[in-house]
């Protein structure tokens, strides 16, 4: 189990790093909106949905309808529903942690998952649960942390977001290597740019994913051979 | 606080419902019983394509409009590359990486 938790922190590092300085800029963000940590500390532990967060400052400055609070809660967070496909049959396998996993299947839990590979002495189902209870609790202690003191901070952190881009681009190599095509990477890319020309840089995630759904499914009797050989290597 | 109480509340529980909604979704529909293959293949593929709009995702924000809004981008990418390449250490890259970009944008642009 130890050693199992120090897999699952070692992992968790590098959204530790990105969420230094968005998880406290959220938190001041809050208080600057008039909201104590305690309300932060709530939005981050029923939300747990780092943009959408952002954007519920608003709402709560403007008074947004709560309508349109539901519309655009599904349109701003529409690529999470694509995540759990990839995790249906694993997390059935977790039992009742399984509820957990699916609660805190945010942009980093699910690329952390997709990334996790067996190792010796590492318990698959803890490795999970913990790397999950990790970034969950990185997000809810510096957004309330940013709440409480974020204003104290003085040291220029411009730019250390970027540990969370990083880490996307190294598991993507990852993925490139291992896997037995590199196709549906291709695919992705030319429909994130097709759908940035057409929806603009602000909209795009949600059509290209569909587009890629579709372009995936199209060529499955392609892809599905390659993608057999991947798990036999 | 520009709202009351109630209606903060309001807020973080649609918020919420919504959030979970979303990620629940493919485990209500596909949860009790056997995953149609479809569905397992795409499962399967979809980490492979879905990262890589991620990375685009993460740089929605850089613009060719000016050097400073795209060249620390592409310069710290292209660093985060060829350590990972080099090395093979996740941490040595992110760490690289970020730190090259926080110099460039702090300091050079």
């Amino acid at each position: 189990m130890k050693k199992t938790f120090v897999f699952a922190f070692r992992r968790s590092l590098p959204i530790l790093i990105s969420f230094f300085p968005v998880g406290l800029a959220y938190g001041l963000l809050m208080q600057n909106a008039g909201y104590n940590f305690l309300w932060t500390g709530a939005c981050s532990l029923f939300v747990l949905a780092g943009s959408l967060q952002f954007l519920m400052v608003s709402f709560f400055a403007e008074g947004t309808p709560l309508a349109t609070v539901a519309v655009m809660s599904l349109l701003l967070n529409s690529r999470h529903v694509f995540y759990g496909l990839s995790f249906v049959e694993k997390f059935r396998s977790f039992g009742t942690w399984r509820w957990f996993l699916i609660y805190s299947l945010c942009d980093e839990n699910y690329s952390l998952h997709c990334a996790y590979r067996p190792e010796e002495g590492v318990i698959e189902k803890w490795a999970y649960v913990l790397t999950a209870a990790l970034v969950t609790f990185y997000w809810l202690v510096l957004s309330m942390l940013g709440t409480l003191i974020g204003n104290l901070i003085t040291f220029d952190t411009t730019g250390i977001d970027f540990a969370l881009t990083a880490l996307f681009v190294v598991i993507l190599l990852d993925q490139l290597r291992d896997a037995g095509t590199k196709l549906p990477a291709g695919i992705a890319l030319l429909s994130s740019g097709v759908c940035i020309l057409l929806f603009g840089a602000a909209n795009f995630i949600l059509p290209s994913l569909l587009l890629t759904v579709a372009a995936l499914t199209v060529l499955r009797p392609r892809l599905e051979p390659k993608l057999a050989e991947t798990e036999v290597a | 606080m520009a709202l009351s109480t109630g209606e903060s509340i309001l807020i973080i529980a649609v918020c919420a419902a919504c959030t979970f909604a979303e990620r629940v979704l493919p485990f209500a529909v596909f949860g009790s019983r056997p995953v149609p293959p479809a569905i397992r293949y795409l499962g399967k593929i979809l980490p492979l394509a879905v990262m890589a709009t991620l990375v685009i995702y993460c740089l929605r924000g850089i613009s060719f409009a000016a050097a400073a809004t795209f060249v620390p981008e592409l310069i710290s990418v292209a660093v985060v590359v060829a350590l990972h390449l080099w090395k093979r250490s996740t941490f040595l890259s992110i760490v690289g990486g970020t730190a090259c970009y926080m110099l460039l944008v702090q300091l050079v642009f």
